[in-house]
């Protein structure tokens, strides 16, 4: 049983975690305070998508601890895992909106399946969530009907309907124009506050993010490479966080995959 | 959710089938040989039961009065023992004959049941006591050819 | 020359443990199936759902495949009937043609083509566009959910429609044989009567359309769940749905015609 503080909500100790005998997260040691905002930024595939995995109980970690308000998720049984996902949200990076529900029945569909509340109060509770995400008067339209951030907005009033503990957010900005952007951004923010909850988010987008997180945690090749607060990522000289700050195409990252020496290649030695 | 809108196509869908069904019960099937195992059983011993199957009909008169329930081999005579299995509201008087035939020229055989006018009706585990056993073809032309043979009077040498 | 032997022998070998891989994981996808369905079971409406878009949808279909096949049946079955004098034995060659094969294993078939491949294709995109993560996460078991309603609904939808199928057959022969070609409807039904047994040929007809109805059902839903989150995954599982389940209700159909029928002549 390993340590545990009050103020953490999640923690992870050591976490190593491969895929199909390739190494994605190489000891991972990260603490996330009740309350807290947290970003988790990185390259393209570096591991933080399976974080989040990780934490939902999703993914076991070949080695390490992850502790969710002191429960050992990997060690969870099928049932004891579902009970701490009611306590757990997550917005998926394109919504996962069920296609052949409506707007309203998919904000219904967590009550409808966790709780046994009559219709009537489901139906007002409905309406609170699609209020508060701006979107109430689209509650009888389909998905497919809806645009890319109204979708994501839906999922997220559907994501938040239990009130949740724990938001984890898939890349929540991905693919937006700027002003659902910026309607995203805020909504975390104030859920965030208003629920008392503490937040994940999995992103690429730093100016919207920067606003709104406490803490930034970038990862490189499998291991934190640092842990800082929002404004020390603009000023920092640290070249792996400068070139994806100020989106350079070589450095760290090297821009040229791989390959055979580019004379020899064209002559064709 | 719209269950209602479910629940009557649905409900539909099933009616229909299951007139499909009744109809292939009933028009196409015949639901009286469900029935069978009710009624009493009767033995019969053949010298040849020919090409008597299980479940093949017991008529008297041309009408279906039972089936085939079993056919074996009684194995220190050497007879065919056949089962029959009459339907209950049919009596047979004691001395009711059974003979295998054929429905039409080369159709199915049968056991068919001629009754007596013995009082006294068979009753279940009853035997027949007389049997007439299937034609069989070979035999029939072996006799053929050889009461041909018996007519025409020895050629003086 | 010996060295393609052993490629040759390791490709085979690789073969077959990646389609008994595919077997197991097979087996253990039906084994948690089977575990959801006590739950799945108290949720009928879904169940009906599923019945509607599957089973009713494939009604028209069924019944109009049944109708024409009976047709060509009477058609095939008196021109070799009457050269022996036997046409009035039309119903019976039809009924116990339908009843005992085509009506299970055609409307399989047809199932498989019409409503199991969109079943596969529609479980397949949900998982493409992470709807079954989104439920998982939210505590709702997708097998229970979504898997297995659809499983129950094939084998609840077959054996309707199957018999619907050989109704159908039965009426287009009729319709072909009596009112065209001219044989008494009185044979025609009599016979027929006489020879189609109700527990031989038409409960084992409908018993068999259960086993193709399970088969069917499990195939579907497995290549869907397991469908490869692409356009290209979801095609190529749509086409092993309608493949697989094809040649299994064909390979069912001859283990029970010899377990059924075998011992009555």
């Amino acid at each position: 049983m390993t340590s545990f503080h009050e103020s953490e909500m999640i923690a992870l100790k050591d976490v190593c975690f491969s895929y199909a005998d390739r190494p994605i997260l190489n000891g991972i040691d990260l603490t996330i305070k009740r309350g807290e905002i947290i970003a988790i930024m990185g390259g393209s595939g570096g591991g933080k998508t399976t974080l989040l995995g990780l934490i939902a109980g999703r993914l076991k970690p070949q080695s390490g601890s992850v502790l969710v308000n002191g429960l050992e998720v990997p060690k969870l049984r099928q049932t004891e895992l579902y009970g701490l996902r009611r306590k757990i949200g997550m917005l998926f990076q394109f919504g996962a909106l069920f296609t052949d529900l409506n707007v309203f029945d998919n904000v219904a569909f967590p009550y409808r399946e966790q709780t046994n509340l009559p219709e009537e109060m489901i139906r007002t509770l409905v309406l609170l969530k699609l209020e508060a995400v701006g979107l109430r008067g689209a509650k009888d339209l389909m998905p497919a009907e809806l645009s890319g951030g109204m979708a994501r907005r839906v999922a997220l009033a559907r994501a938040v309907a239990l009130d949740p503990s724990v938001m984890l957010y898939d890349e929540p900005f991905t693919g937006l124009d700027p002003i659902s952007v910026g309607i995203i951004g805020r909504l975390i923010k104030r859920l965030n506050r208003a629920l008392g909850m503490t937040s994940v988010i999995v992103t690429h987008d730093l100016n919207e993010t920067l606003r709104l997180v406490d803490r930034v945690v970038v990862l490189s090749q499998g291991k934190i490479h640092r842990d800082m607060a929002p404004e020390e990522i603009r000023s920092t000289d640290d070249p792996f966080i400068r070139q994806f700050a100020d989106g350079l195409p070589d450095g760290p990252v090297p821009f040229h995959y791989p390959g055979r020496d580019y004379w020899s290649e064209l002559m064709g030695q | 959710m719209n269950r209602s809108r479910f629940d009557f196509a649905v409900g539909l869908f099933v009616a229909i089938g299951l007139l499909a069904m009744a109809f292939m019960a009933l028009k196409v099937g015949n639901l009286a040989g469900f029935d069978s195992g009710s009624g009493y059983a009767i033995e019969a011993r053949f010298d040849n039961i020919g090409g008597l199957k299980v479940r093949a009909p017991v008529k008297s008169a041309g009408v279906v009065v039972g089936r085939v329930e079993s056919i074996g081999l009684d194995a220190e005579t050497y007879e065919a023992r056949v089962l029959l299995r009459i339907y209950p509201n049919y009596r047979f008087s004691k001395d009711t004959i059974a003979s295998i035939l054929t429905s039409g020229l080369l159709g199915e055989q049968y056991v068919g049941l001629e009754s007596g006018g013995d009082p006294v009706y068979l009753a279940a585990g009853d035997r027949l006591g007389k049997t007439q056993s299937a034609m069989i073809l070979e035999k029939l032309i072996s006799q053929f050819l050889f009461s041909k043979a018996a007519e025409t009077p020895a050629k003086a040498p | 020359m010996s060295a393609y032997f052993i490629r040759l022998i390791s490709a085979l070998g690789r073969l077959v443990t990646s389609r008994l891989d595919r077997l197991g994981l097979a087996a253990r996808f039906a084994g948690l199936l089977m575990v959801s369905l006590r739950i799945a079971l108290g949720r009928l409406s879904l169940i009906f759902r599923e019945v509607y878009f599957s089973g009713v949808r494939s009604l028209s279909i069924v019944a109009v495949s049944g109708l024409f096949v009976g047709m060509v049946l009477a058609v095939q079955g008196y021109e070799v009937l009457q050269r022996y004098g036997s046409a009035e034995s039309l119903g019976v060659i039809v009924a116990l043609s339908l009843v005992r094969e085509l009506g299970p294993v055609v409307t399989a078939l047809l199932f498989a083509g019409r409503a199991s491949s969109a079943v596969t294709a529609e479980i397949g995109l949900m998982r493409a566009t992470e709807q079954l993560a989104a439920m998982d996460m939210m505590a709702v078991d997708p097998i229970s959910r979504v898997v297995a309603p659809r499983f129950l609904a094939a084998i609840f939808s077959m054996p309707f429609l199957a018999a619907i199928f050989s109704t159908a057959g039965v009426i287009g022969a009729w319709i072909i044989g009596v009112k065209l070609i001219g044989i008494d409807d009185g044979a025609f039904w009599s016979q027929m009567q006489a020879n189609v047994d109700v527990r031989i040929d038409v409960l084992n007809g409908l018993v068999k359309s259960i086993v193709f109805g399970t088969s069917v059902g499990l195939i579907s839903v497995f290549e869907g769940y397991f469908a490869a989150p692409t356009a290209e995954g979801i095609a190529t599982a749509t086409t092993r749905t309608v493949v697989i389940s094809s040649l299994s209700v064909l390979l069912l159909d001859l283990l029970l015609t010899v377990m059924m029928f075998r011992g009555l002549s």
